[in-house]
């Protein structure tokens, strides 16, 4: 199974240097595009950490997405630097996330769906209702982009620039975090929690964290989808953005590295491949979804792995 | 507030089942030109196809197998599938829908009940008894809890498992068509429906106790009552959030439902 | 692991998909509207009327001997992608932007529209969206700060109510709507004695039916969207409820008719735009419509097909194709049925945007929405 490490380095590096290059020659449709994958996929990361390496459904992404995309819209429209809407609504949703991880410690699978998706809902409804914060159903509007040591990001392709390399940061984070001893434990809680236990890992801690630092990527994509958009209000961070996410990860492959990268890409670009079929490119996107778990349950790159076995 | 769930597994798309059916009677109607009754009758058929046989075999039967995750993710795709499928091939737009009793009020001293409501109301109990008598009363219906508590041994005790577990789809069917058609004329039907009552029907599956169907209507009751009783006298805004907490606390507190009893009950 | 590397690869690879050139013999206007999630009502009817005055013109040979292409994005109903659509449009270098009827996605995407200076022809009524300073955004229906008095007045002249309840759907439109009405209700020292939210694509009413009821109010004014609307009217006759509904487009609209059925008898109110006005050239749009769609339309078609004839005169009145000139022409135009008949009836544009046009008091009665008013335009 294993490449050769320089292999792998020259497949790593192609890659980059196509999304380096991708967006020449494109519009800026095409530009918006490609940086609402990136902005995506940081938040399939986070995801992916607490449902393919912890193994915890959770419905919340979208929430928290939500409330990185609020602070930063609060903030830097009130005149503060990006930078500080990122440690803000870091720090947030590590603790908030936190928190959200203690019932996911009494309670397993679709008990838990629904109490992630009950966060999600009262965050809903706290970004609509509580005007005074969030200017409610409103929106807001105007959102500027950063400036980075004098470098504007106004233009689309220096923006999309800037989320390649906050996605390029969080994914060498995040690959980090995989191989560390931490990463292993994720895994470990993931595929037998008991023997885990008995082996000395700290389960509740193990957990809890997932939770934290899965959120906490999601609330780094809202960082950066304010800017991005550069308008936000509630209805874009509803159940349907979770599941959305939630399908990301499965369809990339969830416990894959490279799974939300992929998925996301399906997910934001199909409807300009499935242009030819109109209005039907969400019914041919839930019936490829659900080919897809009849058969290869592991998502695309589990597909991926398979087909390759055989040959070896 | 009038939906169950018989079924062990989660669905993402209990919502889109309740929106389905009636559109199936509306396209009877539409395009097989049939009268009311007879296209309930074929909605019911086509539901029971459908949403039970097609249901499981197609989209549970291969994927239960890699476990619970991808069948919820299944689900969620089979929801998106189910709406937009509706909003191009039918409507996009709400549709009215007959009321097969009269739309009038009685008035019952000072309040005021609408016949609607009554028959609802009966038609639920009526349900409910009959599938009580059903689990508890008839021999299949006992062999059918049993094979939901534990397939293996009910395989050993000779029950035909697979066959039950067929029934358990159907009878699920048939509800949720029961309730389209009860509720359609009130609520309208249009593909979106599904979005909201799905949501309901799983708090009031939780709340009551997942594998209790009594549990089921007490908790759609209690839900029901609760949220319109927040949304009259508190915050209209915040009344999507309470069922959700109410929700939590059970889940927190009473994981197996207030009804219900604990896992290990026997039959 | 190599296999996760390929494909990663493979879906870089793909995203590269650029978009194609536009043909020059054309004229550009692309439809960004609601065509799936909570707007798709609106979004189609808008979306056929502007079809069908296109249809017509290029039959004709088009503006100034160009024929109009329109590429349909769908806004998903959601802000977020409508400004990816909007992009898009801008990218193929349009002349102008039909839709999209949403608030909120106006509210994200006009701002493009203006940095490239394209004209953009929007359903949307929210009050905010002339005041932003923007001169490339143009209204096809009244704002909510134009049909909100005339709603007040009535409610104030001839229902002489003394306290009125709100029933208003939580979105931008609902809430915009709502500001507006009770700030009008304030200066006509009319009380708000109950002010109640409700959700986008709520089913059940009966809670909000019981809280209206019980404020006992003079007045009952709803603002929701369509289905909704029609889901309050049954609950409220079934709940018995007396005063007088009244209501915008939303609450008598041929849509809301259809579905509350004998419910929605007694509404009245002030409709901007509606396909039942008692002018023939409204009502031959009206069959015209239906026979090509098979449906009845609402304001909404009204909004599309006029907007692609406001543009087709303005353009033919400048004589070329200057999306500059046509945003500055378009201020303070006025054009007349006899000039234009797609234009259906006469309308003035001010510098803001905003559009002018008479307007008219209606009652649903059997089942039919009934014209009890003609109101003026307020320019006169």
């Amino acid at each position: 199974m294993r490449m050769p490490r320089n292999a792998r380095a020259i497949a790593a590096a192609v890659a980059v240097a196509l999304l380096v290059a991708a967006p020449f020659g494109l519009k800026p449709y095409g530009i918006y595009l490609l940086s609402l994958w990136a902005v995506m996929t940081i938040a399939a990361i986070g995801l992916n950490l607490t449902l393919g390496y912890a193994g915890q459904i959770s419905l919340a992404q979208a929430a928290f997405v939500g409330i990185g995309a609020y602070t930063a819209a609060l903030l830097t429209t009130q005149g503060w630097p990006l930078w500080s809407a990122f440690l803000l609504a870091t720090g947030l949703c590590l603790v908030v996330g936190w928190l959200l991880g203690y019932p996911a410690l009494r309670v397993q699978h679709h008990y838990l769906a629904f109490v992630t998706l009950s966060f999600a809902t009262l965050v809903f409804l706290m970004l609509r209702n509580e005007e005074w914060l969030t200017k409610g159903v409103y929106g807001i509007s105007g959102i500027p982009r950063p400036t980075l040591l004098g470098w504007s990001t106004k233009a689309p392709l220096d923006f999309y620039f800037f989320c390649l390399g906050v996605l390029a940061l969080v994914s060498a984070a995040a690959w980090w975090l995989i191989r560390s001893p931490w990463g292993r434990a994720f895994t470990a809680l993931r595929e037998n929690p008991i023997r885990a236990d008995s082996l000395g890992v700290d389960t509740r801690r193990y957990t809890l964290m997932a939770f934290a630092i899965g959120s906490a990527l999601g609330g780094i994509a809202g960082v950066m989808y304010a800017p991005l958009v550069q308008f936000i209000e509630p209805t874009a961070f509803a159940l349907n953005l979770s599941l959305n996410l939630l399908l990301m990860v499965m369809v990339g492959g969830s416990g894959y590295f490279l799974g939300p990268f992929l998925g996301a890409a399906v997910s934001v670009l199909l409807p300009e491949w499935l242009r030819f079929s109109e209005g039907l490119y969400l019914i041919l996107y839930a019936m490829f979804v659900m080919i897809l778990m009849a058969f290869c349950p592991s998502g695309l790159l589990g597909l991926a792995e398979r087909l390759r076995k055989p040959s070896r | 507030m009038l939906l169950w769930q018989t079924s062990q597994t989660i669905n993402f798309a209990q919502g889109e089942f309740v929106m389905l059916p009636a559109f199936f009677v509306l396209a009877a109607m539409k395009f097989g030109g049939l009268s009311f009754p007879l296209a309930i009758l074929a909605g019911l058929a086509l539901a029971l196809l459908v949403l039970g046989l097609l249901f499981k075999r197609l989209v549970v039967d291969p994927i239960i197998r890699h476990g619970v995750l991808p069948l919820v993710i299944s689900t969620v795709a089979l929801a998106i599938f189910l709406k937009e499928g509706v909003k191009e091939f039918y409507a996009a737009d709400a549709q009215a829908f007959p009321a097969a009793w009269a739309t009038t009020n009685l008035a019952l001293g000072p309040a005021v009940v609408s016949v609607q409501n009554l028959v609802i109301i009966a038609v639920a109990v009526a349900a409910v008894g009959l599938l009580q008598y059903f689990l508890g009363g008839t021999r299949t219906g006992r062999q059918m809890q049993a094979t939901a508590q534990n397939p293996a041994l009910a395989r050993i005790l000779g029950i035909p498992v697979e066959r039950m577990i067929l029934y358990t789809f159907l009878i699920n069917a048939a509800l949720v068509a029961l309730a389209s058609f009860l509720i359609s004329p009130i609520y309208l039907a249009k593909f979106t429906n599904g979005e909201t009552l799905g949501l309901v029907a799983f708090v009031a599956a939780i709340v009551g106790g997942f594998n209790q169907v009594r549990g089921a209507i007490v908790g759609g009751l209690l839900v029901g009552v609760i949220d319109n009783f927040v949304a009259a006298y508190w915050s209209s805004q915040y009344r999507a959030a309470i069922p959700l907490f109410l929700l939590i606390a059970v889940i927190l507190f009473r994981p197996q439902g207030l009804l219900g009893r604990a896992e290990e009950r026997t039959v | 692991m190599k296999a996760e590397w390929i494909g990663a690869v493979a879906g870089g690879m793909l995203a590269l998909c650029a978009a194609s050139a536009q043909a020059q013999q054309t004229v550009n206007m692309p439809i960004v509207i609601e065509l799936s999630g909570a707007g798709a009502v609106s979004g189609t009817n808008f979306r056929d009327g502007a079809v069908i005055a296109i249809d017509e013109i290029n039959a004709k040979g088009g503006i100034l001997g160009r024929r109009i292409s329109a590429p349909q994005s769908d806004t998903q109903s959601n802000p977020g992608v409508s400004r990816a659509q909007v992009q898009k449009a801008i990218d193929g270098n349009p002349y102008v932007i039909l839709g999209p009827v949403f608030s909120g996605s106006v509210k994200v995407n006009m701002v493009l529209a203006q940095q490239a200076e394209v004209p953009q022809f929007t359903g949307a009524e929210a009050a905010d969206i002339t005041q932003m300073g923007n001169d490339y955004i143009f209204r096809t229906s009244f704002g909510q700060q134009m049909s909100m008095p005339k709603i007040a007045n009535y409610i104030r002249d001839r229902l002489k109510a003394k306290s009125v309840a709100i029933l208003w759907v939580n979105n931008d439109f609902g809430k915009g709507g709502r500001d507006t009405f009770s700030k009008e209700m304030a200066a006509r020292n009319i009380k708000v004695i109950a002010d109640v939210s409700t959700e986008s694509g709520q089913v059940d009413f009966a809670a909000d039916v019981v809280k209206i009821k019980g404020a006992n109010a003079d007045a009952i004014f709803v603002y929701t969207n369509e289905e909704e609307s029609a889901r309050f009217l049954r609950e409220a006759r079934k709940q018995g409820v007396k005063a007088p509904l009244i209501g915008e487009t939303t609450l008598l609209g041929q849509k809301v008719i259809e579905l509350a059925g004998e419910a929605a008898n007694g509404a009245k109110g002030h409709v901007g735009l509606t396909v039942d006005a008692p002018i023939p050239a409204v009502q031959a749009f009206r069959d015209k419509f239906q026979k090509r769609f098979n449906y009845l339309p609402d304001h909404n078609g009204i909004k599309g097909y006029t907007a692609v004839y406001a543009v087709k005169h303005a353009t033919e009145k400048i004589g070329s194709f200057d999306r500059k000139l046509l945003a500055k022409t378009m201020k303070g135009l006025t054009i007349k049925p006899e000039q234009e008949p797609g234009i259906l009836m006469e309308a003035t544009w001010d510098a803001k945007g905003d559009i002018d046009r008479i307007s008219f008091l209606a009652e649903v009665v059997d089942g039919k929405q009934k014209i009890v008013t003609i109101l003026p335009k307020l320019g006169k």
